[in-house]
């Protein structure tokens, strides 16, 4: 293969970036499908080259290329190359990001039609792909850093994609800053490696940290600083908060960005530096807490939101936290796994969700119901994600779930008993949304101006996107029946499909885990579709425990409110522009007119009359004089 | 004798000068496009410069096109320029503002004539700074510039204008002071007044202690730059300015400061400067977030950008001060991203007020479906300043980082660039606020009709955007040239 495949599968969707921003925008607006298809056809080529790397690197020696470097910047004994790593762990990154991006934009032909924003949102959603594209490809910190922020960026102009909404633009201006915390941990990782090791290229940091060159309290830090770059990417606790509010974006958005790729990046961020990780007991223990109780912590969230879009967020920051538990306790190709399987049915609920907000107007599944009947095909597809986002046999997301609740049990019973409630909460998270959503009978959509909206099948542009990632939905996890994902990523064994594949249910941790998702389905079923429980009677018996989840905590308030306007805005920031005013500036102006009231006062001594002067000079004179005689 | 290029470009706004001065009863637009003339030429020759200079290692430590002669043989002073990779970059930012500077008054109807002789005069005096081998020469430029500051200000600025522009001289006269006492300290210690034969200077006697000269010329330095506490005839300045100065102002004028320091405080006081460092590296760590933090209480956009200027300088002092290879090369790269990064965002504020009449935070709004170029660009400019990857702001900053984290001057220093990079995070802050407060949200009924960017305005605001894109992503364009300039002083300082 020659080394300008990779190169072209990040260069690719740039093109087009710049193609629709600078070309088709100012000269071709007219024709906005134009940009639609310049986007689907970059990206569609990017994943067909990928699909030829990962084979290159299944065949390739230690599953590595080599791709040489490009000098980049060179001062004395500081310098950064840029070039490209492809291993297995970014092959299946190429995959993921390629074929999740492409079905994306396939669908957003449909659902952005007729949106005034047509080309602004292929070159957004061009440019994102690109830098995800060289994020998973980059092989050094400096260079990965740039597409980290770059990601970010996309997001910031994707969420505030409707910036005439003020809660869009403020939902941009939050993921944006609230993530840069993060950033700032991950920054501070960069310089201290390179303070201590003298380079920035990730696979001689690897080296240095399994030679134990790299070790101690320092390589702690560094690990803790680049988890909390993944911690504000990937909306882990306690950087949760910009996620849910990050849906205001357009909802191919949200599922590309939000759901499948750039949140995950911070997975992908510590599965890559996995190997400085494993050498800190302490980072690897971080991990798999804050992962864990980000998964039980979100899901209890999402048990209460009325906007399908917040559920699947929710879920969503649950699940990311399923893989850093993963990551945690049990290694690269179990949180990897898991982040697979999890963007194609989690990208392929969040289609659903905007299929059915072009049918009903609406997000709020209270004003749904009965879409089964009218959308067979979103309802279908929808009900394949949510059994394997569940976890239910044989269903993808079944295997990666099950390796993490395996890990986990060996690992330490709190992480284990963590997951397995949040099994259960997330089976029934998903099935309150189905039978809200798909299930009893039409409440009549969104309350517009324009009255209540007809339910309706969306086209099919959006519907063979959804049923390709169903597909996947059901198969990607199959992928390590055998064991073959682990061992392409470097570990574990290989054993027969049949034995894989029936052999599991034979173990008691699977079949708990199931019963438990199943009783999670069963609960939903009494409560939102048999009706055998009142929702708003549970809700009222456990009125605090329901305004806390609904109020998620009160974290927006203490955050915004209270950190953010009464501590530092109003309050450090108002005492400093104050002292800058008074004290600071107080003491130039105070000089100034100082000097203007000196010279006012001697001012007077200049009367003008001759008279006067001579009688100073003779006083002076005599002065003088009489000093002289007395001292002199 | 070659061509002398450094003349050619420090003078030719000054032949522009009296072209204007000369004109007989001249239209607006002829006055215009002199100035246009003289100030691209002055700059296409800078770009030459740029591209002649020789960037082999033999070269390392060496001005270039350097012209010595005899001036004022009483005092043994010089007419001596030259470049090294340290004001190459300076003079350079100053000649592309300068061109772009006339650009932006495109539309100035106040006494044009005037206007544009002391916006000419003001380039001469920035450029003549930078290029100065002689310590009478450079005070002598350093001087002049205040005087076309002045006019420009209570003549054509806005609001609080004579208050501003006496603020600024007299402020900067203060330092002034202070610096003519300093450089002739060192004259009456050395009889010398080259400035690059100073460099490491060590003599037995001293007419006052080194770290007296260094102090004296440092104030000077830090009132331009400007260091808080010293930094208060910025904002005031900023805010009542026209446009284009405000534009050379925080784009070139403060960076005489930082080169200033650089190139006296820390060349010829190498021991000062590090036996000093951790206070002054204290002192730019304070200044970022300090500036930072009053910024996010800023409702008047000009303020808002001068107040981010005064945080963002603070990287640059924070560069210099860690006295390594790496953090030097940095603060230039930070001197000249600024300078075009801010200069672009006066810029743009300029535009924003010229259109829509409003300056303040709490009136604005919506502006992005009326002036979506204007939108763009803005954010671009934001985003530099947030120092987003790409962009020559990340570069600057992330290589002041770097320099600075794995400086050997200054203990702790660690703790102290931890501290700075969390200055991003406010910029992040205040930038993303203000954006947010001009263009987003519902459009408002009062600016309907509101008019976009301009031919002329577009070929000047997207000049900015080129230079801030190459920059951010092959930043080694100029670091190599200036690295050049660091070694030898780095050398001196002997860590």
């Amino acid at each position: 293969m020659p080394h300008q495949v990779p190169w072209l599968i990040f260069l690719l969707p740039l093109f087009s970036f710049i193609l629709v921003s600078f070309i088709l925008r100012p000269f071709f607006n007219h024709r906005p499908k134009l940009g639609g298809y310049v986007t689907i056809a970059a990206i569609g080529t990017a994943c067909v080259l990928s699909f030829w790397v990962v084979a290159e690197v299944f065949g390739a020696p230690g599953h590595k290329l080599e791709i040489p470097d490009i000098q980049w910047l060179l001062i004395s004994d500081f310098s950064i190359h840029i070039g490209l790593m492809i291993d297995s762990l970014t092959a299946v990154m190429l995959v993921v990001v390629t074929v999740v991006s492409l079905m994306v934009q396939i669908y957003s032909q449909g659902y952005m039609e007729g949106d005034p924003g047509y080309h602004r949102y292929y070159a957004f959603m061009s440019l994102f792909t690109a830098c995800m594209l060289g994020l998973v490809m980059a092989d050094n910190l400096v260079f990965m850093y740039l597409f980290w922020e770059g990601v970010g960026l996309c997001s910031y102009l994707l969420i505030g994609f409707w910036f005439h909404k003020p809660s869009a633009a403020d939902a941009a201006k939050k993921a944006f800053i609230v993530t840069r915390f993060g950033d700032l941990g991950f920054l501070a990782a960069i310089l201290l490696l390179f303070y201590t090791t003298g380079t920035f290229d990730i696979e001689a940091l690897h080296g240095l940290a399994i030679a134990g060159v790299l070790a101690g309290t320092t390589l702690t830090w560094v690990a803790i600083g680049i988890f909390a770059g993944a911690v504000g990417k990937s909306a882990q606790f306690p950087l949760h908060v910009w996620l849910p509010d990050a849906m205001e974006g357009p909802t191919p958005v949200s599922s590309l960005i939000h759901a499948a790729t750039m949140v995950a990046a911070g997975v992908f961020l510590v599965a890559r530096m996995y190997p400085l990780f494993e050498c800190s007991e302490v980072a690897l223990t971080t991990v798999a807490v804050i992962g864990a109780f980000t998964a039980i912590f979100a899901a209890s969230m999402g048990l209460v939101m009325t906007d399908i879009k917040r559920v699947l967020a929710y879920s969503t920051i649950s699940q990311l936290g399923y893989m850093m538990l993963g990551l945690g306790t049990g290694g690269i190709a179990i949180g990897m796994f898991h982040l697979f399987n999890h963007a194609f049915f989690k990208c392929l609920l969040f289609l659903g969700a905007g299929s059915v907000n072009h049918s009903t107007g609406t997000f709020d599944i209270r004003e749904m119901g009965g879409l089964r009947k009218v959308m067979p095909w979103t309802y279908a597809t929808f009900l394949i994600a949510s059994l394997s986002i569940a976890g239910i046999w044989p269903l993808s997301g079944f295997w990666s779930k099950d390796e993490i609740v395996v890990s986990s049990f060996a690992n330490n019973p709190i992480l284990f008993y963590l997951a397995m409630i949040t099994v259960f909460m997330t089976a029934f998270y998903m099935f309150r949304v189905i039978f809200l959503t798909f299930g009893g009978e039409y409440r009549g959509g969104a309350s517009s101006e324009h009255g209540s909206h007809e339910p309706h099948e969306s086209s099919r542009v959006m519907v063979i996107p959804m049923v390709v990632l169903a597909v996947l939905a059901v198969f990607s996890g199959w992928l390590n029946v055998t064991g073959a994902f682990g061992a392409f990523m470097g570990h574990g064994e290989v054993c027969g499909f049949a034995e894989g594949f029936f052999g599991i249910l034979t173990h008691p941790l699977p079949l708990i885990s199931l019963l438990l998702a199943g009783l999670g389905i069963l609960l939903a079923y009494a409560m939102y579709s048999a009706k055998w429980v009142s929702a708003e009677a549970v809700g009222r018996a456990f009125r605090p425990l329901y305004t806390l989840l609904y109020r998620k905590y009160w974290f927006d308030e203490l955050y915004e409110k209270v950190i953010v306007v009464r501590v530092l805005v109003d309050g450090l920031c108002a005492a400093l522009d104050f002292f800058d005013a008074r004290v600071v500036d107080g003491v130039v102006n105070g000089v100034g007119d100082g000097t203007a009231a000196a010279g006012k006062a001697l001012r007077r001594v200049q009367t003008g009359q001759l008279q006067v002067y001579v009688m100073a000079i003779v006083v002076g004179v005599v002065a003088i004089a009489v000093f002289y005689y007395l001292f002199g | 004798m070659d061509f002398g290029y450094l003349t050619a470009i420090l003078f030719l706004p000054i032949a522009g000068i009296i072209v204007i001065a000369l004109l007989p009863k001249p239209q607006a637009r002829t006055i215009r496009l002199t100035a246009l003339t003289f100030t691209l030429a002055s700059f296409i020759l800078s770009i030459a410069v740029f591209c002649l200079f020789d960037r082999s290692a033999g070269a390392i430590g060496q001005m270039q096109f350097e012209e010595k002669i005899s001036w004022i043989p009483a005092i043994n002073a010089f007419y001596h320029l030259g470049v090294d990779g340290l004001s190459l970059p300076m003079v350079i930012l100053m000649t592309f503002l300068g061109f772009l500077a006339v650009l932006v008054s495109w539309k100035i109807e106040l006494r044009p004539r005037e206007y544009f002789i002391w916006l000419l005069l003001l380039e001469t005096s920035i450029l003549g700074v930078f290029c100065s081998l002689d310590l009478v020469l450079f005070f002598l430029f350093w001087e002049l510039e205040l005087i076309p500051m002045y006019f420009l200000i209570s003549i054509w600025g806005s609001g609080r204008k004579e208050y501003a522009a006496n603020k600024y001289l007299i402020y900067t006269l203060v330092g002034s002071a202070m610096m003519l006492a300093g450089i002739l300290s060192i004259y009456f210690t050395t009889g010398s007044l080259g400035m690059m034969g100073l460099c490491g200077l060590s003599v037995a006697s001293p007419v006052i202690p080194f770290a007296a000269m260094f102090f004296l010329l440092f104030i000077g330095f830090a009132i331009k730059l400007p260091m808080v506490p010293l930094h208060t005839w910025l904002p005031d300045a900023h805010t009542n300015a026209p446009t284009a100065v405000s534009v050379i102002l925080a784009g070139a004028l403060l960076k005489m400061g930082g080169y200033g320091m650089i190139r006296l405080c820390v060349s010829i006081f190498p021991e000062i400067a590090l036996r000093y460092a951790p206070l002054l590296v204290a002192l730019a760590v304070v200044g970022v977030l300090y500036g930072a933090a009053v910024t996010m209480r800023q409702r008047d956009l000009k303020r808002l950008i001068a107040y981010s200027s005064v945080s963002h300088m603070g990287y640059v002092l924070l560069g210099i001060f860690a006295l390594s290879q790496i953090s030097l090369t940095g603060a230039v790269l930070q001197m000249f991203s600024h300078g075009v990064i801010t200069g672009l965002l006066f810029a743009m504020v300029g535009l924003v007020y010229d259109k829509a009449h409003e300056r303040n935070l709490d009136n604005l709004g919506g502006l992005a479906r009326r002036m979506p170029v204007i939108t763009v660009v803005f954010t671009v400019a934001g985003l530099a300043c947030l120092g987003l990857p790409g962009t020559c702001g990340f570069a600057a900053e992330f290589i002041t980082f770097v320099g600075c984290f794995s400086s050997t001057a200054v203990g702790g220093i660690q703790i102290y660039t931890l501290l700075g990079v969390l200055g991003i995070v406010l910029t992040a802050g205040y930038i993303l606020w203000m954006l947010q407060k001009v263009f987003y949200g519902p459009p408002l009924e009062k600016y309907d009709g509101v008019p976009d960017a301009d031919n002329i305005e577009k070929v000047c605001i997207f000049s900015f955007v080129a230079v801030i894109m190459l920059i951010g992503v092959y930043p080694a364009i100029l670091t190599d040239v200036i690295k050049m300039g660091i070694m030898p002083i780095v050398k001196l300082i002997g860590l």
